[in-house]
């Protein structure tokens, strides 16, 4: 409401003044909208210039080689790269049967009275701080699943076998697979409540005449509604992988903070964003940082076409 | 499809299966979340006494509190949020009034939503590109543009939506009245989506106000008690990074402390917001 202020007011004439202020009031508005455009360039440009010395130094060594070494200078992305696509990739795996049965339970299964309160405890977990994620699962999580799940795991591979291989690394909890259900857990209330949206704009009279025709639930979401939403939920899939490819915090903590191609399941490994969170404040010399903001822009192109098909694919009709 | 009972039979075991799998899945989800609360509160409740609000960060060793972490956290997203809500509800404006479906309209409108999932690290690349390395020194200002550039395409975005939200008539009928445009907008538009505006703004604060990533090289930490935000600024999440991963007991309690703090203001906002959201939809 202040805003008017703002705006440079011109003086009378009265009956040109409202039509000065409406342009002034446009201009605006179209200042801010600029704006934004301008802050998205201006990200590309400043990865693209900070991260060049990086770039022209290793040339296409920067994105096959996957040695880090601040002490020989020498910096290549490739292990950060695997692991960012590893750990997103599984966390998909393991989010997206769990967030389709969550938004069918939402919209199909659930108890009216049930729907709020679930509706908005999936949202809450959606809210949870990135770091708070972080310091559970290397508190909580990981303790127990180093307890429960990866020790029996190792005790039970047998000796040689390939199972051996997938399950190798320190018993602590932290490393790649737990990174994934870290990730997959943050992404999953994303997932859902996309889906449930696109579920919701189904129209009715499509399902009921399926149900119409004997079709259990099962047979409606496979064979009615899954197809009808199809595109927009491709859409969903890349939101949420657009968001665990950029996930830093909480990956930072559990997945062990190591270089190189991570070596199994259980070993440690880092991702883009955990490396540059780790390094960049301390980073050694210019090279060091270029190479991290290099890292940066690799990261940025990776999630640009990631969300940018997703949005391509969901169109407007539901909000993420 | 030749015996007529066998088909029936797959057909409901497929589909108590599918049900049963529906309501695990929701269980797990609903865990996860009271895992993770139980948790909180289980650790942070117990560092939690007056000292954490009187006292800043301490050397290992001494009492301390996170005083100097709160109020840097607080000034950095109360300048970030004055910024955002700004250029944000500036632009949502234009794009729902101005711009509508010209094609200027669609690229930004495209280019905020990237924004709005762009990974929160590279916002902080980019500010310590533009504002921290050309001025030699980190500085809470430059984490509050950081924070700034995270919030202002979520206010964008809801602001846009609420304002589409209302009646073409509402306009009309306030241009009829020999109302300018702006002060139709200001005056009958934006009143009218005010609940919605508001919804989008605590959204967006709830946001920032966890944020990490971004601001460990922007702000970066400061162990005193500082107001001037163009010095190192401390902040809540940069200090529960840092405390956490420490080997020290006293540092992990004020850590799990703050990181409850933290938490507990996220998710009370996220709850008003959708309930100023409830109140804005039927209008």
């Amino acid at each position: 409401m202040t805003l008017a202020a703002d705006a440079p007011a011109p003086a009378p004439p009265r009956s040109a003044r409202g039509a000065a202020l409406d342009r002034a009031f446009e201009a605006l508005c179209f200042g801010a909208a600029t704006f934004l455009l301008a802050a998205l360039g201006g990200l590309v440009v400043s990865l693209v210039i900070g991260g060049w010395p990086a770039l022209s130094t290793f040339g296409v060594r920067f994105f096959v080689s996957a040695e880090w070494n601040p002490v020989t200078e020498v910096y290549g992305s490739a292990g950060a790269m695997v692991g960012t696509l590893v750990t997103s990739a599984l966390a998909l795996a393991l989010a997206l049967p769990l967030a389709l049965g969550v938004a069918i339970f939402l919209v199909e299964l659930c108890p009216t009275p049930l729907r709020r309160p679930i509706g908005t405890a999936v949202e809450l977990l959606a809210g949870i701080p990135s770091i708070v994620y972080g310091m559970w699962g290397l508190f909580v999580f990981a303790p127990w699943f180093a307890k429960h799940v990866q020790i029996p795991l190792m005790t039970a591979a047998a000796p040689g076998s390939l199972w051996e291989k997938v399950t190798a690394g320190v018993p602590n909890g932290a490393g790649i697979f737990s990174a994934s259900v870290i990730l997959a857990i943050m992404i999953l209330p994303f997932i859902a409540a996309t889906l449930r949206e696109l579920l919701l704009t189904i129209p009715p009279q499509v399902r009921e005449s399926a149900y119409g025709l004997g079709s259990t639930t099962f047979e409606v979401i496979r064979k009615v509604s899954l197809p009808y939403v199809r595109t927009g939920a491709i859409g969903a899939i890349m939101l949420g992988l657009g968001r665990a490819l950029g996930e830093t915090m909480a990956v930072t903590f559990i997945i062990g903070n190591a270089h190189g191609f991570p070596s199994s399941l259980f070993a440690s490994g880092s991702t883009i964003a955990s490396t540059i969170a780790n390094e960049f404040a301390e980073a050694t010399g210019e090279l060091h940082t270029a190479s991290l903001i290099a890292l940066g822009l690799v990261l940025f192109v990776i999630t640009f076409v990631v969300l940018a098909l997703a949005r391509l694919l969901i169109g407007r009709q539901a909000h993420a | 499809m030749i015996a007529p009972g066998a088909p029936r039979l797959s057909r409901r075991l497929a589909e108590y299966g599918f049900l049963g799998f529906c309501w695990l899945a929701t269980g797990l989800a609903i865990l996860a979340l009271a895992a993770i609360l139980w948790s909180l509160l289980r650790q942070g409740l117990g560092g939690l006494n007056l000292d954490v609000f009187t006292k800043s960060t301490p050397a290992p060793g001494s009492t301390g509190g996170l005083l100097n972490a709160i109020l840097g956290s607080v000034m950095m997203c109360a300048v970030a949020m004055l910024g955002a809500v700004v250029v944000g509800v500036l632009a949502g404006t234009w794009l729902a009034e101005y711009a509508r479906d010209s094609r200027y309209g669609k690229v930004v409108r495209f280019l905020n939503d990237v924004l709005l999932s762009a990974p929160s690290i590279l916002v902080g690349l980019f500010v310590y590109e533009i504002l921290v390395a050309p001025l030699k020194g980190f500085s809470g200002f430059a984490g509050a543009a950081a924070l700034a550039l995270i919030a202002a395409p979520v206010i964008t975005r809801t602001t846009e939506d609420v304002l589409r939200l209302q009646p073409a008539a509402l306009r009309e009928a306030s241009v009829a009245l020999g109302a300018p445009v702006w002060r139709t907008i200001l005056h009958v538009v934006w009143k009218a989506a005010r609940a919605g505006m508001l919804t989008g703004a605590l959204l967006a604060f709830a946001r920032i106000s966890g944020e990490t990533a971004p601001l460990l090289f922007t702000a970066l930490n400061n162990q005193f008690l500082n107001l001037d935000l163009t010095r190192p600024t401390a902040n809540l999440p940069v200090v529960i990074f840092n405390f956490a991963l420490s080997a020290y007991d006293d540092w992990r309690r004020l850590a799990w402390a703050g990181a409850l703090l933290i938490a507990a203001t996220v998710l009370t906002v996220t709850i008003v917001a959708r309930l100023f959201a409830r109140e804005s939809r039927p209008s």
